[in-house]
């Protein structure tokens, strides 16, 4: 177990320091990353230029909800989204020389190109969490200060499990390109904006098919203390890492099975 | 006599009809390269649907109960996010680095012996993607809108022909500025920092995010005017939501053109500077 710690570490060590090695670059990437999720907020503060409510909520509740969002998906993208080159690493074969490593599959694939200038983005996006958490007005219970350390760390697994989840499809369908963005970037988009925003089966799908309410929406209506609009009841709010933990296994399951699934090229 | 490649020293005797028919050729051949990409096709359209009714229920949500946000009503704004969900795949505002990555490789010498100007060859290929683009792309969007939202058909018959110009500089104008941001792996061989920016700063500018009106007056106009972005995608959106009268919409086109012209001297300017200080490793 040890050994294996060892080597996993030996990986990351190894990716840092060529990472680093070439520090304009790096310097241009860290500011550039922060530049992404620096936008998504912009463009919040600007649709709020023209209205004063979306799905009826104001700016400080939905800011809530940018930074809940903002926070789990940078950090879920800094630990888990380099999976995205999965169908590449499938079209090149160089799948193969992953599995024929004596270490987890997975892991390896996380590692073998963790992208570390992604980090000023996950630092960023916990900065408009803290800000909006701040000057949400919020009326701080134990409970309440409890969920707001538990639902971004629920949101990063989730994000997680959907970056596995929609990764693995490149087993069957090796080209199916920008597929998976649909659901990762749309996913972010989605829980950006309170959930009431959107509207007919569109919301169902996104919000409680595959479960992005529970990542944002729920946990600022519980922190907020408001009422559900579209009815569910107040504890909703609190089972989001609940949601994280079945999204998680889901997510876990689907990767074995796509991994039994997979034939090399070949070549 | 110096160097000789497309670039200084132009065939003495031009054949207009000759030079066209090539042109024509390579068109049809980016055509024909894009199109056997059909899997990638129909996951790039459901993506770009799935996000066109994100950014649809949010701005129409944000149009509320007036229906009007910033001058737009509520079938402009369902136009407008389609529609503009399909232009981003036809004018290609992202993820071009063939340019680039030949530069790296030094395969860009390849391109040089030919009897092409690169910038036109490259812009021929282009214009063959950004047709099939049409194809793949903008016709499943603007196909699946109408069916989920109440969409602003064009009132006037002017709209149609004027949008179809304003796409196809808007296409031209793209691959102008995706040429100069590659064209810096002439001197930097990374091209990851010019990318970088030109991946943030086209997207909010361009109108992508948000329609640009939705800034104040002041800004929007100086964007529109002072800056090439709004004329790859607010621009063609525009003329097609018909949101100014018919004057204004062709005098916006003409801006369109003004920067399409500029943009692309400017890419011949720095092909020039580039290949006299290219220096191809290899045998």
């Amino acid at each position: 177990m040890s050994g294996r710690l060892r080597a996993y570490g030996a990986l990351l060590g190894a990716q840092a320091r060529s990472q680093a090695a070439y520090r304009a670059s790096f310097v241009v990437d860290l500011v550039g990353n922060v530049g992404a999720t620096l936008f998504d907020v912009v463009t919040v503060l600007v649709i709020f230029g023209v209205t004063r409510e979306l799905g009826g909520f104001t700016l400080r509740e939905t800011l809530v909800m940018v930074g809940l969002s903002a926070c789990a998906f940078a950090t879920a993208d800094l630990l888990v989204g380099n999976v995205e080159r999965l169908p590449a690493y499938v079209r090149t074969g160089l799948f193969d020389a992953v599995l024929l490593r004596p270490l987890g599959a997975l892991p390896q694939l996380l590692l073998m190109d963790l992208p570390l200038r992604k980090a000023s983005r996950a630092v960023f996006g916990l900065a408009v969490l803290l800000v909006a958490l701040g000057r949400a007005g919020i009326d701080w219970t134990p409970g309440r200060v409890a969920l707001a350390l538990l639902a971004p760390l629920a949101g990063v697994l989730f994000f997680g499990s959907i970056f596995v989840a929609t990764a693995t499809v490149s087993f069957y369908w090796t080209e199916s390109g920008e597929l998976a963005n649909s659901v990762t970037y749309g996913g972010r988009d989605f829980t950006s904006y309170p959930v009431t925003a959107f509207g007919g089966w569109f919301r169902a799908v996104f919000a409680y098919g595959m479960g992005f309410a529970f990542v944002s929406y729920q946990p600022a209506l519980a922190l907020l203390g408001r009422a559900d609009p579209l009815g569910l009841p107040a504890w909703v709010g609190w089972v989001s890492p609940a949601v994280a933990l079945v999204a998680a296994a889901l997510a876990a399951t689907a990767w074995r099975v796509g991994v039994r699934y997979y034939r090399s090229t070949g070549s | 006599m110096g160097s000789v490649n497309a670039t200084v020293a132009p065939p003495t005797e031009s054949n207009v009809i000759l030079s066209f028919r090539t042109f024509g050729a390579i068109v049809q051949s980016g055509f024909r390269r894009y199109a056997t990409y059909r899997q990638a096709a129909l996951a790039g359209a459901v993506t770009n649907i799935v996000f066109g009714f994100l950014r649809c229920y949010v701005l129409l949500d944000a149009a509320g109960a007036a229906g009007v946000a910033a001058g737009y009503d509520r079938a402009q704004i369902a136009t407008f996010v389609w529609a503009g969900q399909g232009m981003l795949a036809v004018i290609l505002l992202w993820g071009w680095t063939d340019l680039a990555d030949r530069i790296r490789t030094g395969d860009v010498a390849s391109d040089l012996l030919r009897p092409v100007h690169p910038v036109t060859s490259y812009l021929a290929t282009d214009l063959g993607r950004a047709g099939w683009a049409c194809v793949s792309r903008l016709l499943p969007s603007v196909l699946v809108g109408p069916i989920f939202f109440d969409v602003h058909l064009p009132a006037r018959w002017s709209t149609v022909p004027l949008f179809v110009v304003s796409a196809t500089v808007a296409v031209v104008l793209c691959f102008g500025c995706r040429f100069l941001v590659n064209a810096t792996a002439y001197w930097l061989q990374d091209v990851r920092g010019p990318q970088l920016l030109w991946t943030l700063g086209s997207g909010v500018l361009a109108g992508l995010y948000f329609p640009l009106p939705f800034l104040p007056d002041g800004l929007f106009m100086a964007l529109q005017l002072a800056t090439p972005f709004p004329s790859l995608l607010q621009i063609p959106l525009d003329v097609l939501v018909e949101r100014d009268p018919p004057g204004v919409q062709a005098g916006l086109v003409g801006v369109q053109v003004g920067w399409a012209v500029a943009i692309l001297a400017l890419c011949r300017l720095v092909q020039r500077r580039a290949e006299r200080r290219l220096v191809v490793q290899g045998g």
